[in-house]
């Protein structure tokens, strides 16, 4: 999750991931926050995020997104 | 000869009155609808004392919006369309340069403007629409009308921290139309998928040809282009043929692997441009799509949209880049060197543009406007503007013009066209700030902000997010002990760079 929150705490350094819970509806992400999000969970986590995953379900959150990679790992 | 642009929606609204022309998700609006929307605007703007100015749509990314900008030509005006996302700053800074009278709203947006320190008129757009049509109105704006007055005014980012108003009129729209439409091969059947804002010169490629044939265009919502596998159903749903996007909205859903499970079935048009296309995500696309037509174009907003094209014809490797082609008919591009002759077959220059896509220039700075539109330093015989680009190319042995480099500090990122130096203003206003700099890092494409000064990087985004847009704002912050300094005391930019590495 540390690792996560790195990526995401640098791509935008003014909000707090920890607890926001709604990325996507609030735009907060935009569509290339979302291609590097993906790209850089590649190099970090070795975890390919397939198309069909990429919905605001899984983006709204860390959590949420570091559930996908926990589901991906496995 | 047609001489307004008005011209294509009126042959039209007499063949097909009952078509779908402009739609997004929801709702959309019949040619008679735009037809009778429009004139009751004019007529209420003329009405109401407004010809001859810059009327502001401020108005969310609507089709109504798009009628909004038909109406205020008929009303004899022209219109300057300003994004509902757009921070308040940069808003301010553009109602300064134009001193607006008035200003067409939506319901979101009038709530909005109240908070800005404008104290002329707001008109409601539901409201103006209601208006009766005065046909003596109409007729009167029309017939004083001529080709070279301005219709449109849009934005681009300025290297001083101002953004810079280009003025383009009916003529340099009627001649890019013409002969986009001819290239492209548009016609009534086309459906275009339309992605890029509506505040930018990037839409006239939907907008007019959707007029004039009779056409339909469908705004795409923008937050289906961060879920590509849901943006193709879009796609297909609305049976989309045709998409003039930026490169970085179709790698979107080249990059994930969506053309092996999804294909847009229905696009036989694409166009793309803004960006260099990387070819391996390039043939993604034309393995899954082997029967459509793709079309690099390239042209800054001061040439009326795109001013160069070149049809894919053939295999590209992967280190290759798809060149740029050849000028539009009626356009020539003259590649000029450091003395102001005409660089050498194969040699570098700064690709300049002559013709009647120029537009007019820059809105209230005839100072910038005399920069960079100039006398064709090749002809001391009569007046003749070029613009320089700014932009360097040159030709390849197959006779291709090629896109080399920027010349200055600007930059294309996501397909905007963003001066570092305007970012770099803002962060400078900030009074923790000693120093900035930002640089683009070309391979993983991000705006990095180097800065030195007793404030967290969170703080200074928070803070530039304030004043930019969205697309604007660094993709990277770090804060640096010093900065890095060339001998005479400039930031050293390349020292920069080479810390991306």
């Amino acid at each position: 999750m540390e690792q996560l929150l790195e990526i995401l705490n640098s791509l935008h350094p003014d909000v707090d991931f920890e607890t926001h819970d709604s990325l996507i509806d609030d735009k907060v992400l935009d569509s290339f926050d979302i291609v590097t999000l993906i790209s850089e969970i590649n190099n970090e986590f070795d975890v390919a995020i397939p198309a069909e995953e990429i919905i605001p379900e899984n983006f709204n959150s860390a959590e949420a997104l570091y559930e996908l990679i926990e589901r991906l790992e496995d | 000869m047609q001489n307004n642009v008005l011209e294509y929606l009126e042959n039209t609204v007499t063949r097909v009155p009952d078509k779908l022309a402009f739609a997004n998700e929801n709702t959309g609006v019949t040619f008679k609808e735009v037809y009778d929307n429009a004139r009751a605007i004019g007529t209420y703007l003329h009405k109401n004392g407004h010809y001859k100015e810059p009327v502001v749509v401020f108005m969310e990314k609507h089709p109504n919006a798009i009628v909004a900008f038909f109406g205020t030509i008929y009303g004899g005006n022209y219109y300057v369309p300003i994004d509902e996302e757009m921070p308040k700053h940069r808003i301010e800074l553009i109602f300064k340069s134009l001193n607006p009278k008035a200003v067409i709203c939506d319901e979101k947006t009038k709530e909005i403007i109240k908070e800005f320190n404008y104290e002329n008129s707001v008109y409601l757009y539901d409201d103006i629409i209601k208006t009766d049509i005065d046909e003596e109105v109409i007729t009167y704006v029309r017939k004083k009308q001529i080709d070279t007055d301005p219709i449109y005014i849009v934005f681009t980012s300025g290297s001083t921290g101002v953004p810079k108003g280009v003025v383009a009129c009916h003529r340099s729209v009627l001649d890019y139309i013409e002969t986009l439409s001819a290239t492209l091969e548009f016609n009534e059947d086309t459906v275009f998928g339309n992605q890029t804002p509506l505040y930018f010169d990037a839409c006239l490629k939907e907008l007019y040809p959707t007029l004039k044939f009779g056409a339909t265009t469908y705004i795409v919502p923008k937050s289906l282009f961060m879920f590509p596998l849901k943006l193709v159903d879009f796609l297909n749903e609305k049976k989309i043929n045709t998409v003039c996007w930026v490169v970085s909205a179709l790698t979107m859903i080249s990059g994930f692997g969506v053309l092996d499970k999804n294909v847009p079935q229905y696009l036989r048009t694409i166009a793309f441009g803004s960006e260099v296309f990387p070819i391996k995500q390039f043939n993604m696309w034309r393995k899954a799509l082997p029967e459509a037509k793709f079309t690099n174009l390239y042209g800054p907003t001061e040439t009326t949209g795109m001013c160069c094209y070149y049809k894919v014809d053939r295999e590209f490797e992967l280190d290759e880049v798809i060149p740029i082609g050849q000028p539009f008919k009626n356009t020539e591009i003259l590649l000029i060197d450091d003395n102001n002759k005409e660089a050498a077959f194969g040699e570098p220059g700064e690709i300049c543009v002559r013709g009647t896509s120029l537009t007019l220039g820059y809105y209230k700075n005839f100072e910038k406007t005399n920069e960079v539109f100039v006398q064709n330093p090749l002809n001391d015989l009569y007046p003749e503007l070029i613009y320089r680009t700014g932009d360097m190319g040159k030709y390849n042995e197959r006779g291709e013009l090629v896109f080399i480099s920027r010349k200055d500090y600007q930059i294309k990122h996501m397909g905007h066209r963003i001066e570092l130096g305007e970012i770099e203003v803002i962060v400078n206003m900030l009074p923790e700030i000693q120093s900035a700099c930002c640089v683009f890092d070309d391979v993983k494409k991000k705006i990095v902000l180097y800065y030195v000064g007793d404030i967290s990087a969170g703080d200074v985004i928070k803070y530039v997010k304030e004043k930019l847009p969205r697309y604007m704002v660094p993709n990277v912050t770090e804060k640096l002990d010093m900065m890095p300094l060339t001998p005479n005391g400039k930031i050293n930019r390349n020292h920069l760079k080479e810390l991306l590495k």
